[in-house]
């Protein structure tokens, strides 16, 4: 609960919970308070968090389906330029677009492409890797990864105010409000 | 907390069962966040590493040296040294291949497809799973690429890429297909498992007490936060990618098994390969996975987490995919009958009392008659039979494998070419090494990272439950 006065720039406020519950319910309340500019880690998924901080729906399935899209017809397109155009074999009399035969690659390039996609578009839709980030400057941090909840309040957002806000927290039962260097 | 707990949902599975026999918790009761994520890191984080697997790993490296010997051999002889030859040229190398690849199965059947049906115990078995998927997959590549007898050449038969001889992979082969369902199924496989790790490496970054362990999970987590913007990309993308998986996996071994099918050798042109072989891939690979999670729970103390209730539903469901397999043999037994086709017929009549018949007996024994032993509760309860079971298991199903392969091969359409296929010292010494190399990798994954997915155990500890009057 240190509020530092010698610096004047701060990257937000964090607020420390025991429970899951308790971090939703304070996101609920800093929403409803016209907060906007703000985040909450913890260790695992919690249902209703992203409601709670009024998060528009993920974009990884658009991303998802367009990739597998064209890996599907990258696959197919391949095994047709390859097998009737750029090296055409007569097998068993078939003709050069066998198009039954192509289908198996054609199934596992559109699994691939989507898989891919996803992986590399959720990691990009996160912004990771990304080394350092100003919260991992609070000490008390190192549990958002075992067993405690964060609220970060930034000091971007139009209604912070450093006191204020600190007030604001403190009446949501933190365990603790920490101030963020930048 | 005195709000009484809603039943998790894999407990309403078993409504029906009468107190004194409902199934075991997916996690013994007393944990908390604390508590799960200590237990599993603290294997990962230790500075003693137990005597006992400096022993394990040093048996299981010995065999991987064994590995390398044999393919030193074989990339300075050729593959004559193997005993397949006209006219069983398949054998070993292909028996093997489709044994690890049906191995691998299991895992992400466990991440993958119980993760969309929300089966809870799924989660601390899933990631030593899905390592063994990966390891399976690795031992299985091996084959048909050394089997080609020079890897080095293999990149323009296997792959389609724009070489200067104008080559191309010929796509109507369903060895083709193989090649990429194999490659597909690795890399999505990797993707998900790694995918999986970051909150977990995240997790072992912050408590690690070294500076080397500090940095290396420092860079693997890729700076996970644990933000709920990230956690929520995160959640979709793990359940696309297990939607993505799920076709994947049933397509593998039924391409695997088109290697056989669209042949039209007696034995192998069966319409109910696919299907076939996808059971007998689960069925062999939950084998694997509790040959795996008996001495893993036993030695690091993780009763806790693998409780009996894995240990039994795994076993049911290695007796659900064991009858489907022994369905199977049912069926190449009635249509070698039914077809009329002489051919057949007599296929049917050399397995079961020609050269390869013992061999053919032992693995009706085993996954016909053996797994009955799992009906029975006791049976269920005992672990130590189970591992021994599980053994059996896998051997089992090596021996469908070779039959399969073997004795279509070597009586086929005409007399004067009948042979008798016996593998040599190099054969075994190939396939014990690569069961050195799959141990190997999985003595250094136990040691090296998280082998139960600590984000995933919190999730279903007790006070991770939203209650009511906390919701605002």
């Amino acid at each position: 609960m240190a509020h530092s006065e010698t610096s004047p720039a701060v990257h937000g406020l964090l607020a420390e919970f025991a429970t899951p519950g308790g971090l939703v319910h304070a996101t609920e309340k800093a929403r409803l308070e016209g907060y906007r500019h703000m985040d909450a880690y913890s260790p695992f998924p919690i249902e209703h968090l992203h409601e709670a901080l009024g998060l528009r729906r993920s974009k990884v399935p658009l991303i998802t389906l367009v990739g597998g899209i064209l890996g599907g017809i990258g696959g197919y397109a391949l095994e047709y330029w390859s097998q009737a155009i750029a090296y055409p074999l007569n097998i068993g009399g078939r003709p050069y677009h066998s198009w039954p035969h192509f289908i198996p690659v054609t199934f596992e390039t559109t699994v691939l492409g989507a898989a891919l996609s996803c992986f590399v578009g959720m990691w990009a839709l996160n912004r990771l890797p990304q080394p350092y980030h100003p919260v991992f400057g609070a000490p008390v941090f190192d549990r958002a990864s075992r067993d405690r909840f964060f609220l970060c309040i930034e000091a971007t957002d139009p209604k912070f105010e450093r006191y204020a806000t600190a007030r604001f927290l403190e009446g949501l039962h933190p365990v603790g409000v920490t101030e963020v260097a930048p | 907390m005195a709000v009484p707990q809603k039943p998790v949902e894999g407990q309403l599975l078993e409504g029906g069962v009468p107190a004194g026999r409902a199934a075991p918790a997916v996690i013994a009761p007393g944990h908390t966040f604390e508590s799960v994520t200590d237990k599993i890191s603290g294997i990962v984080l230790t500075k003693r590493t137990p005597i006992g697997w400096f022993i394990g790993f040093a048996v299981a490296f010995a065999f991987l040296m064994l590995l390398n010997l044999t393919i030193g051999h074989l990339l300075m002889t050729g593959i004559g040294i193997w005993g397949n030859n006209v006219p069983v040229g398949w054998a070993f190398d292909i028996i093997n291949f489709v044994w690890w690849i049906g191995i691998g199965h299991a895992g992400t059947l466990i991440s993958a497809i119980l993760l969309l049906f929300r089966q809870q115990w799924r989660t601390s078995i899933n990631r030593f799973a899905e390592a063994m998927t990966l390891f399976a997959v690795a031992c299985a590549a091996m084959f048909p690429l050394l089997h080609t007898g020079r890897p080095w050449l293999a990149a323009y038969w296997l792959l389609p890429y724009p070489n200067t001889m104008g080559l191309w992979p010929q796509f109507r082969s369903p060895l083709i297909w193989d090649v990429f369902a194999v490659t597909t199924y690795f890399t999505v496989s990797l993707l998900f498992w790694f995918t999986g790790l970051v909150p977990d490496l995240a997790t072992l970054r912050d408590r690690a007490q070294s500076r080397a362990a500090k940095v290396i999970f420092g860079v693997l987590s890729l700076g996970w936060r644990g933000s709920a913007r990230h956690w929520q990309n995160y959640e979709v993308a793990y359940l696309l990618l297990a939607g993505i998986s799920t076709p994947l996996v049933l397509s593998v071994h039924s391409v695997v098994s088109f290697d056989f099918a669209v042949s039209v050798l007696p034995g192998w042109h069966a319409t109910i390969f696919p299907p076939y072989f996808v059971a007998g891939a689960i069925y062999s690979g939950f084998a694997m996975v509790m040959t795996l999670a008996v001495p893993l729970r036993k030695f690091y103390g993780l009763e806790d987490f693998i409780t009996m209730r894995h240990i039994h539903n795994m076993t049911k469901v290695m007796l659900v995919t064991g009858m489907i397999v022994a369905y199977g043999y049912g069926q190449e037994a009635f249509f070698a009958w039914y077809s009329a086709n002489p051919y057949e017929g007599y296929m049917m009549l050399n397995r079961m009392t020609g050269p390869y018949a013992p061999l053919y007996w032992s693995l009706i024994a085993i996954n016909a008659g053996m797994i009955q032993l799992f009906w029975f509760r006791r049976v269920r309860d005992n672990v130590v039979l189970l591992f021994i079971l599980s053994l059996f298991v896998n051997v089992g199903m090596w021996l469908e494998r070779f039959i399969i392969i073997v004795t279509s091969l070597h009586r086929d359409f005409l007399p004067s070419s009948w042979d008798i296929y016996q593998p040599t010292r190099w054969d075994f010494a190939m396939f014990t090494g690569t069961i050195g190399l799959f141990l190997s990798l999985f003595f250094l994954f136990i040691r090296f990272l998280p082998a139960i997915a600590i984000f995933e155990m919190r999730t279903i500890v007790p006070e991770a439950k939203l209650q009511p009057e906390q919701r605002g």
